[in-house]
């Protein structure tokens, strides 16, 4: 009778090469040895700040809106109106662009050119496109509102063109077949096919915007971020915790309407 | 579709009369609504410095062409700064974040009326806070240095990583939890061979993503003094060395591409 094996081992679910699996994971074990190891921790600096991130959350469990309010709304009020003007704008700048990436409607040369536009977008961070805007047009949400659209031309745009990309062609066909321009093609066959996509993302973009308007007052975008900042470099922590409360009522509240809106949409 | 009998014939229209007025009331609240948050937000704007762009573009634009090449040896250290704040910190907000998810999925929570609902609220706070504000919060409390920098990604991850993981939880399927167990097995094992190895894939994919997101956001945690090559931006911006700003903006891009082109293999990889 041969030995039947009474114990059952899983077998290995992700790496199963038997020479790279032990590789990888004494190199993973390695590499968090040596970075660990660079991260130089001042104790005594945590231990101290202990007290101070105590405070942080008394702060956050007792906000005070009321002492710093005229701050606080003035830059909510930036806040939201330069995510508005600048989902707007930048709607209406990546239509275009969305269409022209497109490679199924648009013509080569005018679709590199809408693509590159598209990876400069994307490849930089909302912060340091900020720091150059506020150097361009001045302190304030201006230059917020130019940096959003800029950066919201990116997003849209690229997932605009992805979905014009995936529509069905039978109907372009049947416009076209029909004599309709170009023109009449995108009016009639392209349009009808992504507008509930596009309504989508320009809602998941307004929910984005908003949060990236909490950031790039830090570099002098204006914005509630700016308010944070002043908060934070105060000291005033409970007036620091009633905006953070005030920024995640905001996000909760836009997804759950932008969630409603979209089912409704499509 | 509406359709009207005229004299001469019927006259196909996409929507009903109401329709359409509702529709044109919509547009016309929509564009009210953006001309007034323009005419709010440009309440303060100084027209003469938006005028000014196009030259002080040119001017920021001349000082930045050539890149000093010869400042990128001092740009090593932080860049293996940065890359170490973003590891470091995807693999303490996965570790975090994965409880977290057990006990936000339905199928999984050991409590729907209590711990779900804590577990979304935490999930939901980290989200929302983007990973810079988490770093003013944190070097203000830990003090600048790459500590506050890996816990900002770490706080940032949780609701990203808990959020994908925990719709991926709940779209298991049943019946390979059923037949674990019918073989007697206990909810632990349940959750290790039942639930466990159909989200495994899933869970590897989030992680790399999010890791490829944090190189991203880790680049300019420097700005507000939580290490990496940010501070050296920070440096460079402060003390108008254009031609410094032009290598390291540079350098993160070349980082970004190379981390988007890895998580992108490794995720196709596992899926």
């Amino acid at each position: 009778m041969s030995d039947y094996p009474t114990h059952w081992r899983r077998p290995p679910q992700i790496l199963k090469h038997p020479v790279w699996r032990p590789i990888i994971q004494i190199g993973i074990v390695a590499y968090l040895i040596l970075a660990l190891s660079t991260l130089e921790v001042d104790w005594l600096r945590v231990w101290d700040g202990l007290d101070r991130g105590w405070r942080f959350v008394e702060g956050f469990l007792t906000p005070d809106f009321t002492s710093r309010w005229r701050d606080i709304s003035e830059g909510l009020v930036e806040s939201l109106t330069m995510t508005v003007t600048s989902t707007v704008v930048g709607i209406a700048l990546s239509i275009p662009f969305g269409v022209g990436a497109a490679g199924n409607i648009a013509p080569a040369p005018v679709y590199f050119v809408c693509r590159a536009v598209i990876a400069v977008s994307r490849s930089l961070q909302e912060v340091i496109i900020a720091i150059f805007f506020v150097a361009m047009f001045g302190f304030g949400p201006f230059a917020g509102f130019v940096t959003l659209a800029f950066a919201t031309i990116g997003f849209l745009a690229k997932l605009l063109a992805e979905a014009i990309e995936e529509i069905d062609m039978a109907q372009v066909e049947a416009v076209r077949a029909s004599g309709g321009s170009w023109l009449q093609v995108v009016n009639y066959a392209v349009e009808p096919q992504v507008t509930p996509r596009l309504i989508g993302l320009s809602l998941y973009r307004l929910d984005i915007n908003f949060r990236e308007s909490a950031v790039i007052g830090i570099v002098g975008a204006g914005g509630i971020g700016a308010t944070l900042n002043t908060a934070i470099d105060r000291y005033e922590h409970d007036s620091a915790g009633a905006i953070l409360l005030i920024i995640i009522a905001i996000v909760m509240l836009a997804e759950y309407l932008s969630g409603h809106v979209r089912k409704w949409v499509q | 579709m509406a359709v009207r009998q005229t004299p001469s014939g019927p006259d196909w229209r996409a929507r009903t009369p109401r329709g359409a007025l509702l529709l044109w009331l919509g547009w016309l609240a929509a564009v009210a609504l953006t001309a007034w948050c323009w005419f709010v937000m440009t309440e303060t704007t100084i027209w003469a410095f938006v005028y000014d762009a196009p030259r002080q573009a040119a001017d920021i634009g001349s000082r930045m062409v050539p890149p000093r090449l010869d400042y990128l040896p001092e740009l090593w250290r932080p860049l293996w700064d940065t890359i170490n704040i973003a590891t470091l910190g995807t693999a303490a907000g996965v570790v975090i974040a994965t409880p977290i998810a057990f006990l936000a999925a339905r199928n999984t929570t050991p409590s729907l009326l209590v711990l779900r609902p804590i577990a979304l609220f935490i999930i939901v706070a980290s989200r929302s806070i983007n990973s810079l504000i988490w770093a003013l919060l944190l070097v203000s409390i830990v003090g600048p240095g790459l500590l506050a920098g890996v816990i900002a990604i770490a706080l940032r991850s949780i609701g990203f990583v808990g959020k994908l993981l925990y719709e991926a939880i709940e779209e298991t399927d049943v019946s390979q939890v059923e037949a674990i167990e019918a073989t007697g097995a206990s909810s632990r094992q349940v959750l290790a061979f039942g639930i466990w190895p159909q989200v495994a894939p899933a869970f590897w994919a989030i992680s790399v993503f999010r890791w490829d997101i944090n190189i991203r956001e880790s680049t300019v945690l420097g700005l507000v003094g939580a290490g990496g090559i940010g501070l050296q931006l920070q440096n460079s911006l402060n003390t108008l060395a254009w031609p410094q700003v032009t290598v390291i903006l540079l350098l993160i891009l070349a980082t970004v591409l190379v981390s988007e082109w890895i998580s992108a293999k490794v995720r196709r990889a596992i899926i």
